[in-house]
Order: C-alpha cells, then sequence, then structure tokens
C-alpha cells in the first residue's frame, strides 16, 4: 500500500515519532525505530474525495487537521454554514496569547495620531545633532514594528484561525481595498484598519465594508481624500472608489463622475486636533468619530450629479447617498462578484455563475455571504474542472499549515520575508490596486524558482519559525514531518506517478519535504 | 479566458515543452541590436522632467511646484536644451552628459489615445500595445509579439529577459519568456540532481517551460554576478559602492550585453499627488536614482552600447497645473526618453506645440501627438530591419512613425 521507498533510516524514524497521532514530529533526533513510516497512513481516517479535498482547499488557506475534522463532522453544507456565520475563534493557547498580546497595543487611530504628532513636534524642537538623528530612527522604528504587528496578525489567524474562509475574506478585502504600509502614517493606522474597517464587515454588507473604508484614517491618506476640499481638488481616491474599490473600469462612469464625486467627498478627512470654529450654520453638519472627520467648511455644497442622478442630503449625508447610489450599480454587483468568483476558483469563472452571484448580491443588498453562498454551493465550484494556481499568499500558507499543522510559530518573520521574495506581502503593494489575482501574473520562471526555494526552507527546518520573536533562541528546532496523518488523508490518494517518482528519488526526508512542497499538486489547489 | 482556452494554452505549451524548446536562456554572446524598455508606473510628472521654461503659463500654473528657467550663469539649475525646453536641474550630471553626447532624444507629447486616465488601465493597454478601440487580448504583449517576430526572422538574437519580480504583461505571449529581480541575487540552492528531479516533477506539465527555466536562469544569472563582482573587486570599483536602482543597472547592463536583446524593467513611485516638489523633493530624488542608474547602464554595455536603445516611459502625463495639495493628478501626454549609443539624439523630438492654456488637452494635460506605438514601431523597424508585416504583427493598426532617431 506504500508507495515510497526511503533511502535512509532517518525517514522511517520520522515515521515513528508521527505516530503517536500528533500532527507533527519535528525531528531533531532519531527516536527509536519501532514502527515504521507506514503506521501514519494506517492511524489516517479514510482518504477525503478528492471533490471534498479541492473545495476544502480552495475555501481555506490550506488543509490542516482541524479544517478536515470539522469538515467530516459538520458535511459540506453544514461546514459552510458555520464558515459563513464565522465560528468562535477557538485558537492553540499560545497563538491566543500572541494576538491578544498584539491587540493590546494602543491601536486607536486618534490616539496613534496624536501621539505622533507630540513626538514628531517634539523631534522638530531638538537641535540638529545625533540625539535628533537618533529620536527620528526610534520613531521609525516604531512604525515598523507597529506595521508588523498588523501583518504579524494577519497572518496567525491565517494560518491557526478556524474562521478559515472570514480569514480569507479578510485577505481578499484587504487587497481590494488595498492601503500600503509605507505611505504617509500608515504605519501606525493598518492594524486598526484590519481589526475595525475590514475583519468585522467581511462577511457581513458590501456597503458598511465601503463605509468603513471610506471612514478610515489609512484609507484618507493612503488615496490622498484627507486633502480634498472645495476649491483644493484632489480626485485620486474618488477614481479608485469606482475604478477599483465599487465598479470596475468598465463600470459605466465617465470622468465627469469621477470629477462630481470628486466634489461630494470634500471635507471628507483626518483630524487628529481639535475640532474647527465652524460657522453656526454649518456647525450641524460637523461630523466626527475618532480621528475621522467630515469637516463641512471644507466641503463643496454646490449641487452634483452622479451616474445620471442628482445626489441628494447635505454635507455627510451626501457621501452615504452617493456610495449608496453606486453600490446599488448593477456593474457593482458584477464587478465584486467576478472578483469573488476569480479569486476563488481560477482565471476563468463561468459567466453564468458569476451572473447568478451578481443576483444574489443585487437582491440581498450586498450580502458578501450570500453571494459566497451561491459561489461555494454551486456545482460548477464543486466540480472544480480546472485547477487553480496558488497565488504567493495561498502556497506559503498552505505549506506552513501542512508543515506546522499542531505547532505554534512564534516567529512570524520568515512567513513575512517569503511573502516578501515572492512579492505578496500584505500592505506591501504600492499601488491601490491590489495583488492581481490571475494565475499568469504569478506563475512566471522567476516566481517558481522562488518558490522551489521556500520549499525547500521549509522542508529542511531551518527556518527559524520557532524563534522568539524577539531574536530569543529557538524553542524547538529540527525538520517538519510531511508524511503526515493529514499527507495521508487529503494529499497522497491524490498524487500524480511523476510526483510519486521525484519523491520515490529523494535522499533525505529533508529533500523528500522539499520536492513534495515543490510539486504541482502542492502548488494547485 | 474559458476553460475551452485554457486547455488550448495548456496544450500549446505542453506541446512546446515537449519539442524541447523552453524558456530562451542565454543567446550566443554576439553583437547586435539590444532593447531596453524602462516602465516609470505611477504616471510620472513629465512636465517637471523636461520643462516647458518658454511657457509663461506653466509658471502660471505651477505656482509652487514650477522650476525656476535656466540661467545660463548657474551650473546647476536646469539645463536649458533648446529655446523651448530644459532639462530638470538633478538630471544634468547624467541625462545631460549623455544629451550633448547626443545620447539622448525626448519625445513631448507622447503616449497613448487611452483616455481613461487610470493607472492599471492605461498601463495594461500600452503594455499590450494593440488598438486601443478593440477587444482587448491579455495574453499578447507588444514585447511578446516583437521576440515572436525575431525569434522568426533573427534567431540568435532574440532573447528576451523581464528584470522583474512578475512577468510584465509586455512580455505576454506564446513563449515563455524568463523573468528575475536583480534587486539580489544570492547563491542557488539546488544542485544538478535536484535540478533533474525538480523538473521531471512538471515534465508534460503546463508549467515545464517555466520551471525548467526559472531554475536554469537562476543557476546562470548566479554565476554571472559571480563574475560582475570579481571584475568589480579586481578594478576596486566596489569602493564606490552604488545601490539601488544603479546597482540594479549595472547587473541588467552585464546580462544584456553577454545574453539578451530584449529588456524590461519596471520602478514605482511616481504618482505624485501630494507634495511632489520642484527642483528639489520627491520626483527630483526618484529623477535623480533613474538618471544615474541609466549612465550606469550606458557605461557598463561598453561596446555594445553603441548597438542599444533604451526607451522610458510611463502611462501617462499629469495635470498641467498642480493640484490643491502641491502636487499634480493624472492628465494625458507625457515625455518619452529615447537613449542609445549611436542614435540621433540631442534633441527634442516629434511633434509639437506651443503650450498655452488653449493648447491643453481637455485643459488641463498635454495633448497626445506621438503615438507611442508608432514611436516604437518606428525604433524597432529601424534597429533590426523589419518589413511593414513584421511592424504590423507588433503594433496593428499603426504606421511607424518618421522622427529618425536612428
Amino acid at each position: 500500500m506504500l508507495q515510497r521507498q526511503f533511502k535512509p533510516l532517518a525517514l522511517r524514524l520520522a515515521g515513528a515519532a508521527m505516530a503517536s497521532g500528533a500532527a507533527l514530529a519535528l525531528v531533531s533526533c532519531a527516536a527509536p525505530a519501532s514502527r515504521s513510516a507506514s503506521t501514519a497512513a494506517a492511524d489516517a481516517l479514510a482518504p477525503l474525495r478528492h471533490e471534498d479535498a479541492v473545495w476544502l482547499e480552495r475555501t481555506s488557506f490550506g488543509l490542516d487537521s482541524a479544517t478536515v475534522a470539522d469538515y467530516r463532522r459538520l458535511g459540506r453544507a453544514g461546514y459552510l454554514e458555520e464558515q459563513l456565520h464565522g465560528p468562535p475563534e477557538e485558537l492553540p493557547a499560545p497563538i491566543a496569547a500572541q494576538i491578544q498580546q498584539l491587540t493590546a497595543h494602543e491601536a486607536d487611530p486618534l490616539r496613534r495620531l496624536q501621539e505622533l504628532q507630540q513626538r514628531r513636534k517634539a523631534i522638530n524642537a531638538m537641535a540638529e545633532g545625533p540625539d535628533r538623528d537618533q529620536a527620528r530612527k526610534l520613531l521609525n522604528d516604531e512604525g515598523g514594528q507597529s506595521a508588523y504587528r498588523a501583518i504579524r496578525l494577519e497572518l496567525l489567524r491565517a494560518v491557526y484561525s478556524p474562521a478559515q474562509l472570514r480569514e480569507q475574506m479578510v485577505w481578499f478585502w484587504l487587497n481590494h481595498f488595498s492601503v500600503f504600509q509605507y505611505k504617509a502614517d500608515l504605519r501606525w493606522l493598518i492594524l486598526d484598519y484590519e481589526e475595525q474597517a475590514i475583519r468585522p464587515y467581511a462577511l457581513g454588507r458590501f456597503r458598511d465594508l465601503v463605509l468603513a473604508t471610506l471612514e478610515h484614517p489609512a484609507m484618507l491618506q493612503y488615496l490622498d481624500n484627507s486633502q480634498n476640499a472645495a476649491g483644493h481638488i484632489n480626485e485620486n481616491y474618488a477614481r479608485e472608489l469606482m475604478e477599483l474599490h465599487t465598479l470596475g473600469v468598465n463600470g459605466g462612469y465617465s470622468q465627469e463622475d469621477v470629477q462630481q464625486l470628486a466634489r461630494v467627498l470634500t471635507g471628507v478627512g483626518v483630524n487628529a486636533g481639535p475640532a474647527p470654529q465652524l460657522r453656526p450654520e454649518l456647525r450641524g453638519l460637523y461630523v466626527r468619530r475618532g480621528a475621522f472627520e467630515f469637516n463641512p467648511a471644507r466641503h463643496d455644497f454646490s449641487p452634483k450629479v452622479l451616474l445620471g442622478q442628482r445626489v441628494s442630503g447635505r454635507g455627510f449625508a451626501e457621501v452615504e447617498h452617493a456610495v449608496t447610489l453606486i453600490v446599488q450599480q448593477k456593474a457593482c454587483a458584477r464587478f465584486v462578484s467576478r472578483e469573488l468568483a476569480v479569486y476563488f476558483m481560477g482565471d476563468a469563472p463561468p459567466s453564468r455563475l458569476v451572473d447568478a452571484m451578481a443576483a444574489t448580491f443585487q437582491r440581498t443588498d450586498g450580502d458578501i455571504a450570500a453571494t459566497l453562498r451561491t459561489l461555494l454551493l454551486s456545482p460548477e465550484f464543486a466540480a472544480a474542472r480546472v485547477p487553480k494556481f496558488k497565488d504567493p499568499v495561498h502556497y506559503v500558507l498552505s505549506s506552513a499549515r501542512l508543515a506546522y499543522d499542531g505547532h505554534t510559530i512564534s516567529n512570524s518573520r520568515p512567513l513575512l520575508d517569503w511573502l516578501n521574495a515572492l512579492g505578496e506581502a500584505p500592505f506591501g503593494r504600492q499601488t491601490p490596486d491590489g495583488y492581481p489575482l490571475v494565475a499568469s501574473s504569478w506563475e512566471s520562471p522567476g516566481q517558481m524558482s522562488r518558490r522551489f526555494e521556500i520549499a525547500r526552507a521549509i522542508g529542511t527546518g531551518n527556518v527559524h519559525l520557532f524563534d522568539a520573536e524577539d531574536g530569543g533562541t529557538a524553542t524547538t528546532s529540527g525538520f517538519p514531518q510531511l508524511s503526515n496523518r493529514l499527507y495521508y488523508e487529503g494529499i497522497e490518494p491524490f498524487l500524480s506517478a511523476t510526483t510519486r517518482t521525484a519523491l520515490g528519488q529523494a535522499n533525505s526526508p529533508q529533500e523528500w519535504n522539499t520536492f513534495l512542497l515543490a510539486s504541482p499538486e502542492m502548488n494547485y489547489e | 479566458m474559458s476553460d475551452r482556452l485554457t486547455r488550448r494554452r495548456c496544450l500549446q505549451l505542453m506541446l512546446t515543452g515537449a519539442a524541447g524548446m523552453s524558456v530562451r536562456l542565454y543567446a550566443a554572446a554576439a553583437t547586435g541590436p539590444r532593447f531596453l524598455l524602462v516602465f516609470l508606473r505611477g504616471g510620472y510628472d513629465a512636465t517637471n522632467m523636461l520643462i516647458p521654461y518658454s511657457s509663461s503659463f506653466y509658471y502660471e500654473a505651477r505656482p509652487t511646484i514650477a522650476i525656476a528657467r535656466p540661467d545660463p550663469a548657474a551650473s546647476n539649475g536646469a539645463l536649458a536644451l533648446d529655446s523651448n525646453w530644459a532639462l530638470a536641474p538633478v538630471l544634468r550630471d547624467s541625462i545631460g552628459v549623455l544629451y550633448q553626447q547626443r545620447q539622448v532624444a525626448f519625445v513631448p507629447f507622447a503616449g497613448t489615445s487611452d483616455l481613461t486616465r487610470s493607472h492599471f488601465e492605461t498601463q495594461d493597454s500600452i503594455e499590450l500595445g494593440q488598438p486601443v478601440a478593440g477587444a482587448r487580448d491579455y495574453r499578447s504583449g507588444f514585447l511578446g509579439r516583437l521576440h515572436g517576430v525575431l525569434t522568426g526572422s533573427h534567431a540568435d538574437g532574440a532573447a528576451a529577459i523581464a528584470f522583474t519580480d512578475a512577468l510584465p504583461l509586455s512580455f505576454r505571449g506564446p513563449d515563455p519568456i524568463p523573468n528575475i529581480s536583480l534587486r539580489s541575487v544570492g547563491k542557488p540552492p539546488f544542485d544538478d540532481r535536484q535540478v533533474r528531479i525538480l523538473s521531471a516533477m512538471y515534465a508534460g506539465h503546463p508549467l515545464e517551460p517555466a520551471v525548467t527555466g526559472g531554475l536554469e536562469l537562476r543557476r546562470q544569472v548566479a554565476q554571472a554576478m559571480q563574475q560582475l563582482s570579481e571584475e568589480m573587486r579586481a578594478s576596486s570599483r566596489d569602493a564606490l559602492s552604488i545601490k539601488g536602482f544603479e546597482l540594479e543597472a549595472e547587473r541588467m547592463a552585464r546580462l544584456m550585453r553577454d545574453s539578451y536583446r530584449i529588456g524590461f524593467v519596471d520602478i514605482g513611485g511616481w504618482d505624485t499627488h501630494v507634495n511632489e516638489g520642484a527642483a528639489q523633493g520627491a520626483l527630483a530624488s526618484n529623477l535623480t536614482g533613474l538618471g544615474r542608474g541609466l549612465s550606469v547602464f550606458a557605461q557598463s554595455l561598453g561596446a555594445e552600447w553603441k548597438n542599444t536603445v533604451v526607451v522610458v516611459l510611463s502611462e501617462f502625463g499629469r495635470t498641467f497645473r498642480e493640484n490643491g495639495n502641491r502636487g499634480t493628478d493624472h492628465g494625458h501626454g507625457s515625455v518619452y526618453w529615447v537613449l542609445g549609443g549611436s542614435i540621433g539624439g540631442g534633441r527634442i523630438a516629434g511633434e509639437q506645440q506651443p503650450l498655452e492654456r488653449a493648447t491643453l488637452f481637455q485643459d488641463r494635460d498635454y495633448p497626445v501627438l506621438n503615438d507611442y506605438r508608432a514611436l516604437l514601431g518606428e525604433l524597432f523597424r529601424s534597429m533590426w530591419g523589419l518589413s511593414t508585416a513584421q511592424c504590423a504583427q507588433i503594433f496593428p493598426q499603426t504606421t511607424p512613425a518618421r522622427l529618425n532617431l536612428i
């Protein structure tokens, strides 16, 4: 029953360490060789059906034991309902502790921006010299640490959260409403953006999501709307709001609509200081929520026509009406549905399925969970006729979930380094279009050789994932044991003959791991 | 792409793989034409690079970010190139020197008729290089088509490469083109046996050419860079410790000198909506790095610089007027750069017009008077002696321009 021919004894020993049922053995020393590698296979439940394995891979960041167990327990429809409602976030205790520590940092944008202003003022008041340089560097380093906390939160949840579908949607929306950490004060703002503007709405209503991003200082600084005022029009955000966030580039709006929307958005900005002095007739229109501000003194009150319709309301009500107008467009339903379908299914989703999703989107007033249900329970999605190439995020995270199933990553830096090397790091897209969703962007020769290098890094275990974040020594070391129970349940049954041949030529378990992670089967889902 | 097309593409790729034609690497190191495209992503503000200093409207429209008129007495201000145009001060020592050697020409009012003013839409449309009005075929970029044409007629001189992390749209096409970023290059991790086993896993798979090509390229680039750094050590040039785009440019030059004929690189960070700066500032510092890098590229190509043409372009120009935030917004016409060791440079080429309020396109931007497809088509035709039919394959429905730069 076992096809693999391992050359070195070491690998057989590795199998033995697996046999206790622990999801993973980190082989740092040889255990007594009393059982063979086949034990892991024997302990595994019957393999998943291929269709189920693919369905589960596509609705998660890759298989891990807990996900497979949930799926087996609930069945597809039950599992999906639980995922759409967001299951309770039961995380392994050490991960929960890390996340608690990360979110405990003061993240409120108002406080962060106020603090930043004070620090900068103090630095500017210092005399030129090494002390001032040192203070600048310190502030800059703190910005880096702050951004890294946001990235760690995203990565740890993606690897460990049982709410895999929600975490995929968090990635999807962070990419859809993409912001770049190195602009303006964003490094201090992105954790809150992720936690407050994106995650709570990831499976909610699309309009709420648009408004949450519209009111977030990270977005307002990133696309310059904090600078958009009557008489000083900056149309950057207005354009991307329609082109990238809602309607798509051929979504039926014109340059005139961009200019009109830019005028609607005048006065929508960021203020970490005291409220402005306003003329009495404007005071009632002033809006302030944390660092978000709508300042009527900066707003253009002349009448506007957007997408052929008169924009009603005065002040911020105008903005809310404009967003409603935009998200109710058929083009918006189609654009968002198609992006979702490409993300979950690959480059060429059947247009009938996209139509069905768009119909759900419109019927339910932009209910994201309902739209996803239409997609994920469709026969076309289940059939998975065309293999979907993993983007770097899915490649790295699914490899990590397989390799470190049940083990606690204490240092997320290697994950981020790999994503950087493959060009898809969180908050690292400079332009507001987000990373491309289509396979052709990620399957070039340069990408493939980088992937194999990462496969090797993970497979040989020389990756420092278990070092302390602060640079302390590793709590454990060695290479992962990939021929684990999960492997026999969801991967091994579907390997091709060529992959099996390659695995059979491995000279060591580390090399076997490397070949498996580099195989076509691990690069597609 | 429909499922059917995907399968057909798979089949095509499998056939090319099976026929043993994987990624084309390392052509013979013969002398011959070389082309590098430098794409400035974000829409660089051409108006503050090539300054229309004879236009008083320029100074009216940009009260805080205009660059002062050239002053013959000053050696560090804008450099007058003719009676209308001056070069940004930060480019004096790099591009200015090449210009005086007639190795640089600028083509103002250049660009595409795409009017979306969207970065992404316009970048895509330029890289595809197809007629703007028609339906787009995302599987066919104009450098991919150039490569295809040259593979047919100049078999020893068509090797192409993108110096980027991902393959750019320009290189899409039936032939797989290798890509590798040269920002950092280390030792390859796999030995020959491992390379063989990894490649074998993809035998007959649509990704076979990408996999075998990627592994091979990684090995060859590492080797070439090793040589380069040894040579630099030997001539103690590493004392200069160049970095950033200059370092990348030196590496690109090495690979293009020895092995490649068509290259692509992109540089981001040109979307200056806010605090763009003038003679100094955000745009100026971007231009500094770009200018120095191109100088290094020219030098490092050595004798092959005379066979090389570099075009620097961007998706669009920016608004002629500054906006409310001392920056500029998305515009239309741009200024393209053409560089080369034996081009007829030292001039401002192409159709021009005076810059006044009334002549702005839609009362905000440079118009496009010089279509980029005609401009590039003429360069390719002259460089490789292409026929009209071959030109039409690369840029359908376009007549090559007559700028006579080569």
